[in-house]
């Protein structure tokens, strides 16, 4: 199977192990949304740890989420809302054989995963210099350090996969930006960028859980 | 093409049919296009990936066997002979971490599933070949990292890496060998999406889901198993890789971490993960018996449901493993009904089996020999698998050589004897020749012999109290000792025979044939080796599988040397 | 305990129930082997190729069958399940009155303490027929303490108190073994039980230098390390008296019960801040780092004296 650039006809597109267009996209479908089971049950582990100490230290962790800022959290979630807005009306343009809308929507999405990105680092290096950060000068004034830093591994392990996760999705959109520009989606051929969009939902919904989970208990 | 045997007419006597008149082999086939290393390490073809994934887990295969002889010449003396302890904590290490990830897990699905699976659904390859072949350089990865900690100096936690042991006191390469394992998980995972979406979407004309032959359903409730727990070993061990290297975790008792989480969440994976490891040698079985017996599996339905309930409940029964670790009683006694209620679908299968044997035509060819010397094994392992899933027992046999004898007659008993026997049944297939029926029956029988010599007295060692992992062991327990090792000699020559004659019979073996074994199923509808994608034509289906007749079977020899 | 033998012997009350299950565990497997091996062995004579057996006819299903060889398991299962966890139940329930010993376990030895104070390393003198119940806790990584000839075993985790009994019913020397691998030398860390005639017992916890009982480390140690300073009713400080308060419940802040057991005594002594009782201020310091395991015990000891008379010393 090649990547043409000039557009073509959509049989040049389907593998050969495929009888049409039709199976490959359904296919390339399933595939998509079997992987994201598997990434729920991979962040699953994480949000057991987290459920399981709430449970057992729950005053602690109220405490300790008191000192994260809701602000940038929020900001961020904003942020990535309004980038699954994008990516949303990018498959649109994709399947309506809007090339330029696509493009821009593609770069668009990119851009506030970038955003997002941005706003965690500023994030995580105000939480270094309040002393946050487990085993790098953490300080916590207060019983009980030992359950705070808990929470804060916790807090770290879990922004820290899901930034990951949403730095592999920037490459993506960057990716489909390029071939997007290059033409590669023309004549409805919007399979790929549906798959891609499922995946930044994905990150989108999983940030969804993390922000009350992490940032508001402790802010009532 | 439906796969219904000959007419008896069209066959000439028994012996004719595989030795004087041995098959033709297609000149033009999946091996003989493309030639050369970049065409093998750039293929897209499921047939080639199978084959590279053959040659990569005979590797690890080989090294956890040498780990495995060693420990059992240790063994051999209750004060140290060979090694120190730390040596031999590594050695039982890297036996177990290399042998489940590295060799069962990928045995009958890469390999057997990758070969077969879309032949047997009438496809021209799986859904996704591109991600196939990254499995394999995944896979690739995955081991070169655990081999990479080995050379390093290995690990000594074991296979299960229980914290806090491997995430504060151990001083041994743990987190490379962590990542070794996590990254061949991604490789469990791809293959898993893959065959599930092969299943659903790439099924030849006429092939609904309950024509599907047995092996195809097996490898479908493995695939589940695949994509659903092994996300979790990947969060588990980047937990306490990432716990190692920053000094703190969830799991330290000194943050009120609790090191009990730790095992919830790795047997949460490593318990679907056996059935991962028992599944497909069991699809396998039921391929194995309808050819050799000539006759329909009795009770498609329920053996199918069976593999589909077993993947289910598998997920259910966990803390099994944990009856002792001060997880609650009653807890405990959740996860012992339900283990005990785990056992019935494998029972059912066995049953199946069977009576599937009743009124046929049973032929002794060595795929058969494996098949019913894993029905014998795998029989006893999982009865004592009751013994642990009863509370009160397991207290005693908890981390005794019980229950080292009981997993290993599974694995190796069940697992290992399937693979060979779908091996050998699948190698006219694979490599278009046959392998040497004689010794093929005489390395199974050894095998066979050279596992109860190895493993039984387990048991009994196991009800005396003497616990696993284990270098130093009371002088009273030598006498099994020394039974299970000389086992262990006889059980290596049962591998080592197959290892050198296919390795012959891939140039000097004589010519297959489309069908040597008249089997049904519409991999055997095409020419061996099968052309580069799999059929001239789909092939269009119209009844059930294994629509095999022992009475007019008579005279059929398959089992002839 | 070093002569040869293909079965463990049989040393207390809990062998016998065990080892009843494991035998019918044993008879059951025996019969389903027989009822599977047997007519593979016959089907495959009977219907060997060539053979001249009659082939018409062959079923391929039978929903009675299926359901016979189903139901019949499951109700088996169920039937095992009930035995087991009933005699389980009983192997989990410490019994009253019973002669406390507490056991830390470390890489790689157990350390044994008698109530008496008799300290003992890698080996347990214990009289026959009497009940002896054990609080075991680790100093570094899980371990398990087993006695094969006892029938009982129980992980011992940091950071927590796990329990185990028995009541030998035999004289003798038997096997203790680590069964959780715990590191380089898991399989040295070995000993022995010591079960002996109680009068035997009685002399052997006399002899030797003379001993400080756990309850009476305890109190001294409840004075030494400043507990009393808050915890005494003419402190300056409002603490909670811990006079009678071992096993009872208690009322926290945050509007929850909780019952002052063993664990939580331990998590108050390390991590107050964890569960603060009601009407009282979050300002115990944390004791972690400054007391060792058998301290700890020894203390909570102590509070499980006073928790229904008064101290030692008065």
């Amino acid at each position: 199977m090649s990547i043409s650039i000039s557009p073509a006809s959509e049989e040049a597109f389907v593998g050969q192990q495929f009888d049409d267009i039709e199976q490959q996209r359904d296919a390339a479908k399933l595939g998509m949304w079997i992987f994201l089971a598997t990434e729920v049950l991979f962040f699953g582990g994480l949000f057991l740890g987290y459920t399981i100490y709430r449970f057992t230290y729950g005053h602690i962790f109220v405490e300790a989420s008191r000192k994260l800022d809701v602000l940038i959290g929020g900001t961020n979630t904003a942020v990535l809302l309004i980038s699954s807005l994008l990516i949303a009306f990018a498959v649109r343009a994709a399947k309506l054989d809007q090339r330029r809308a696509l493009v821009g929507l593609l770069a668009g999405t990119a851009v506030l995963g970038c955003v997002f990105m941005s706003l965690k680092g500023v994030e995580y290096h105000k939480d270094y210099v309040d002393h946050l950060v487990p085993r790098m000068g953490f300080k916590w004034e207060g019983a009980d350090p030992g359950n705070a830093e808990l929470f804060y591994w916790i807090y770290f392990a879990m922004t820290g996969l899901h930034a990951i996760h949403v730095t592999v999705g920037i490459g993506i959109m960057l990716v489909l930006t390029l071939l997007a520009w290059l033409g590669k989606f023309s004549h409805g051929n919007h399979n790929t960028v549906e798959i891609a969009g499922l995946y930044w939902h994905f990150v989108d919904i999983v940030w969804v859980f993390l922000f009350p989970l992490l940032y508001l208990v402790g802010h009532r | 093409m439906n796969g219904t045997t000959p007419a008896p007419e069209t066959m000439k006597s028994a012996t004719e049919l595989v030795v004087e008149r041995p098959g033709e082999f297609a000149r033009e086939n999946y091996l003989s296009i493309h030639r050369g290393v970049r065409a093998w390490l750039l293929t897209k073809d499921h047939k080639r990936i199978g084959l590279l994934y053959l040659g990569t887990i005979l590797i690890f295969f080989l090294i956890a066997s040498v780990a495995a002889a060693l420990m059992r010449i240790e063994l051999l003396t209750p004060q140290p002979k060979l090694v120190t302890s730390e040596t031999y904590n590594k050695l039982f290490t890297i036996h177990g971490v290399l042998m489940v990830w590295f060799f069962l897990i990928p045995s009958i699905p890469t390999v057997l599933g990758n070969f077969v699976l879309p032949m047997m659904i009438g496809a021209r390859d799986v859904a996704f070949p591109k991600l196939n072949l990254m499995s394999w350089y995944i896979f690739v990865a995955g081991g070169a990292l655990a081999l990479w900690s080995l050379i390093r100096g290995g690990v000594d936690t074991g296979w299960t890496f229980y914290t806090p042991y491997s995430t504060t006191y151990a001083n041994t390469h743990v987190i490379s060998m962590a990542a070794g394992v996590f990254v061949a998980g991604f490789s469990t995972i791809v293959t898993g999406i893959n065959f599930i979406v092969t299943t659903h979407k790439m099924r030849a004309p006429g092939l609904t889901w309950f024509r599907l032959p047995l092996f195809v359903w097996s490898l479908y409730a493995t695939s589940l198993i695949m994509v659903l727990a092994t996300p979790v070993l990947a969060i588990t061990l980047a937990l306490i890789s990432v716990e190692r290297f920053w000094g703190v975790g969830i799991f330290d008792p000194k943050l009120g971490g609790d090191p009990v989480l730790f095992q919830h969440l790795f047997w949460f994976y490593s318990h679907p993960a056996v059935y991962i490891m028992i599944l497909p040698g069991m699809g396998v079985i039921s391929e194995l018996i309808t050819c050799f017996s000539r006759k329909r599996i009795y009770g498609y339905a329920w053996v199918g449901s069976a593999s589909m309930a077993i993947a289910i409940l598998g997920f259910m029964v966990w803390g099994h493993h944990m009856f002792v670790s001060s997880q609650s009683v009653y807890a405990g006694m959740i996860f012992s009904i339900l283990s005990f209620l785990v056992a019935v679908p494998s029972g059912i299968k066995v049953f199946n089996w069977t009576a599937t044997l009743h009124k046929g035509s049973i032929h002794f060819a060595t795929p058969m020999l494996y098949a019913l010397g894993f029905i014998g094994l795998f029989t006893i392992g999982g009865l004592t698998g009751l013994f642990l899933a009863a509370l009160a027992v397991d207290v005693h046999v908890h981390d005794t050589y019980f229950v080292i004898a009981h997993f290993h007659y599974i694995m190796v008993g069940g697992m290992v004897m399937a693979f060979m026997g779908g091996l050998h049944y699948w190698w006219p297939k694979i490599s278009g020749r046959l392998y040497p029926e004689f010794a093929g029956k005489l390395a199974a029988m050894i095998t066979f012999i050279g596992f109860n010599l190895t493993f039984f007295p387990q048991f009994i060692l196991g009800y005396l109290g003497q616990p696993r992992r284990y270098h130093i062991y009371p002088p009273e327990f030598q006498i099994f000792h020394v039974l299970s090792t000389a086992g262990a000699s006889v059980l290596g020559i049962g591998y080592l025979m197959p290892l050198i004659y296919f390795i012959w019979s891939w140039r000097r073996g004589r010519a297959a044939g489309p069908n040597p074994w008249r089997a049904t199923g519409l991999e055997w509808q095409t020419s061996s080796p099968p052309p580069e994608h799999n059929f001239e034509q789909t092939p269009i289906v119209t009844g059930p599988p294994y629509s095999y007749s022992a009475e007019k079977d008579v005279d059929l020899n398959l089992a002839s040397i | 305990m070093d002569q040869f033998r293909l079965f463990p012997p049989q040393a207390s009350t809990s062998s016998h129930e065990v080892d009843a299950l494991f035998f019918a565990l044993t008879l059951i497997s025996l019969f389903f082997m027989a009822i599977i091996f047997l007519p593979i062995i016959f089907f495959s004579v009977k219907y060997r190729r060539g053979s001249s057996a009659d082939r018409s006819n062959p079923s391929s299903g039978s929903f009675w069958v299926e359901s016979g060889w189903t139901i019949g398991p499951i109700f088996l299962s169920l039937g095992l399940f009930a035995w087991s966890a009933l005699a389980y139940f009983r192997l989990e329930r410490r019994p009253a009155n019973a002669i406390e010993v507490q056991v830390v376990g470390k890489q790689w030895m157990w350390k044994l303490q008698h109530a008496e104070g008799k300290r003992e390393i890698n080996e347990l003198h214990v009289p026959v027929n009497s009940t002896v119940a054990m609080t075991m806790t680790s100093q570094d990584v899980i371990h398990s303490f087993f006695v094969p000839a006892f029938r009982v075993k129980q992980d011992v985790v940091p950071g927590r108190y796990t329990g185990i009994w028995f009541k030998p019913t035999r004289t003798g020397e038997y096997h203790i073994f680590c069964a959780q691998y715990c590191g380089t030398q898991h399989s040295q860390m070995v000993g022995r039980v010591v079960v002996m005639e109680p009068q035997a017992y009685e002399n052997w916890l006399k002899s030797g230098e003379p001993t400080e009982s756990i309850v009476l480390a305890g109190e001294r140690l409840f004075h030494d390390r400043g507990c009393s300073g808050c915890h005494s009713p003419n402190s300056q400080f409002h603490a909670p008296l811990l006079q009678g308060l071992y096993r009872k419940p208690v009322p926290l802040a945050d509007g929850t019960m909780a019952t002052a057991n063993d664990e939580y005594l331990r998590d108050s002594i390390l991590q107050p801040a964890k569960q603060i009782t009601a009407g009282y201020a979050n300002i115990m310091p944390s004791f972690t780092g400054h007391l060792s395991e058998e301290e700890i015990m020894q203390l909570i000891a102590y509070l499980k004296y006073i928790g229904n008379q008064p101290p030692p010393s008065q």
